[in-house]
């Protein structure tokens, strides 16, 4: 089969789909240089952030504002899901994207005093 | 050109050939393969760059914070465990801070009211620093109006306006308004000498746990959390989010392998009637092989460079905009800020082994069943 002369129209076709291959490529690696480029203004707005982090003294995000209990998921209270009203559980899809303690609950030891604890 | 390669030129001719009288089917094909790749990559960039922010940004967090608790619940701390904290060897500091929320009757918004820890960013009596999105969300007429707040009906608090914080830091701070300690008490009514919680400067990181216990014994009703348990928080979430969201799409990617296994084995009798006429005029076993994995190839790469880059653009020059609403919530104020564009080899290469090796696998299977047959017995 090697010997078989290619049919132009096949051929065309072939350079055809090798140059969107190319052209795939070329924006992922244009993507890639983007990400590099943009990096020092990143770093910058960011920088700027912590500084505020540092100066203001945050904890958290200002990403789910929606609620009280939503505002400092570093902070929260575990209990302070019902505060509102009592269905106000899952309320708010916030509620849902966050995982429950990856130690999961009921761990401590009880003791009289902090040596037998440790033990 | 070797003869190696001319062979590779002519079966990939002919794939294509091939594949162009099949044109709907492999079209369509690509662009569902492209959408789940798409939609999997995007999760992948977006909570990859999140995370990233959010290690970044949070770093110059409070290396602890420690809550009074009372009944159960959030307690305001009294001014005295400031020095009984900081007297603990080995703390550089610690701080009462001021912060609560309120609830804006006119927008619907929740505000988080601070009062900062560095003087240069104290605004004067009756003024405060505003987040970026509160005169956007109280379309404010003109930049630097006063905001009025309304505690309850009847009731009017005006701060001017001090400065504004910028869009940039809009991540950490775009509910925000800073105002001076005694502005701070004077609107919710807090009597002197008490804090929301207190910040613990500590030099030697090695030293937390250390001090967290002597902190314990101190004042054991209070809760305890340090900064690496904030960045924590914050890696789970989104770790989580982008666990669900790919679950999510596990759906999709799930239907897309039974659409690829069924195509590749079900081997419509076109194809096989096709496999059996190449073997029958002299093709051998390697040669419709080889034309099967280019076949693969073009498919799977092809939709991997369409998805992946899309997904890119999704990202983060759309913001998002398919995933932003779950996020989102139903927030009044959310930040407009921009993600960091960030690609991750490991990720991607990830990404790519999971979606393209696959697919090759799940076709390459049922071909050499058909291609180690008798020519004569396929075509019939």
């Amino acid at each position: 089969m090697s010997g078989r002369a290619p049919l132009p129209r096949a051929t065309r076709r072939l350079r055809l789909v090798l140059a969107l291959f190319g052209a795939g490529l070329a924006a992922l690696a244009l993507e890639a240089a983007h990400a590099r480029l943009s990096r020092p203004a990143a770093e910058l707005r960011m920088a700027a952030s912590a500084e505020l982090v540092r100066a203001a003294g945050l904890t958290d995000l200002a990403l789910f504002t929606e609620a009280r209990h939503s505002r400092n998921p570093a902070l929260a209270d575990l209990h302070t899901a019902f505060q509102d009203a009592p269905m106000s559980f899952g309320h708010f899809p916030s509620g849902s994207f966050a995982p429950r303690p990856a130690a999961g609950f009921g761990k401590g030891t009880l003791g009289f005093d902090a040596d037998e604890v440790r033990r | 050109m070797t003869p190696g390669l001319r062979r590779q030129r002519a079966l990939a001719e002919y794939t294509l050939a091939a594949m162009a009288r099949r044109r709907g089917k492999n079209i369509g094909l690509v662009a569902v393969y492209a959408a789940v790749v798409f939609f999997v990559a995007s999760a992948m960039l977006f909570s990859a760059a999140l995370r990233r922010e959010a290690a970044i940004v949070l770093s110059e967090a409070p290396e602890l914070v420690v809550q009074n608790l009372l009944m159960g619940r959030h307690e305001l701390m009294p001014g005295a465990a400031v020095e009984t904290l900081a007297g603990i060897r080995g703390v550089a500091g610690a701080q009462g801070r001021l912060w609560g929320y309120f609830y804006d009757r006119v927008n619907g918004a929740n505000y988080t009211l601070m009062v900062p820890f560095d003087p240069a960013l104290i605004p004067p009596a009756g003024a405060a620093i505003f987040g970026e999105a509160i005169p956007r969300t109280r379309d404010h007429p003109w930049l630097g109006a006063p905001l009025f707040l309304s505690r309850h009906p009847g009731d009017l608090v005006r701060f001017n306006a001090a400065g504004q914080l910028t869009a940039a830091q809009g991540l950490v701070s775009s509910d925000l308004i800073l105002i001076g300690e005694a502005d701070f008490r004077a609107f919710f009514g807090l009597p002197p000498e008490v804090y929301t919680d207190i910040a613990v400067t500590i030099r030697n990181p090695r030293e937390i746990d250390t001090i967290v216990q002597k902190a314990e014994a101190l004042l054991p009703d209070a809760r305890f959390v340090t900064r690496d348990e904030i960045l924590r928080t914050y890696q789970k979430i989104f770790s989580w989010r982008e666990g669900i969201l790919v679950a999510l799409a596990g759906a999709s990617i799930l239907a897309f392998a039974i659409f690829a296994a069924e195509k590749a084995s079900g081997l419509s009798a076109d194809e096989a009637r096709e496999i059996g006429i190449l073997k029958a005029i002299g093709w051998d076993m390697r040669d419709v092989i080889a034309m099967k994995l280019w076949e693969g190839g073009l498919v799977s790469v092809g939709a991997f460079l369409a998805g992946t880059v899309a997904a890119y653009l999704h990202v983060f020059a759309f913001g998002a905009a398919l995933f932003a609403p779950v996020l989102k919530g139903w927030s009044v104020i959310y930040p407009d800020f921009p993600l960091a564009p960030e690609i991750d080899g490991i990720e991607m290469t990830a990404l790519f082994f999971l979606t393209v090796l696959p697919y090759l696998a799940a076709t390459l299977v049922p071909i050499w069943r058909i291609a180690s047959a008798d020519p004569d017995q396929v075509m019939r």
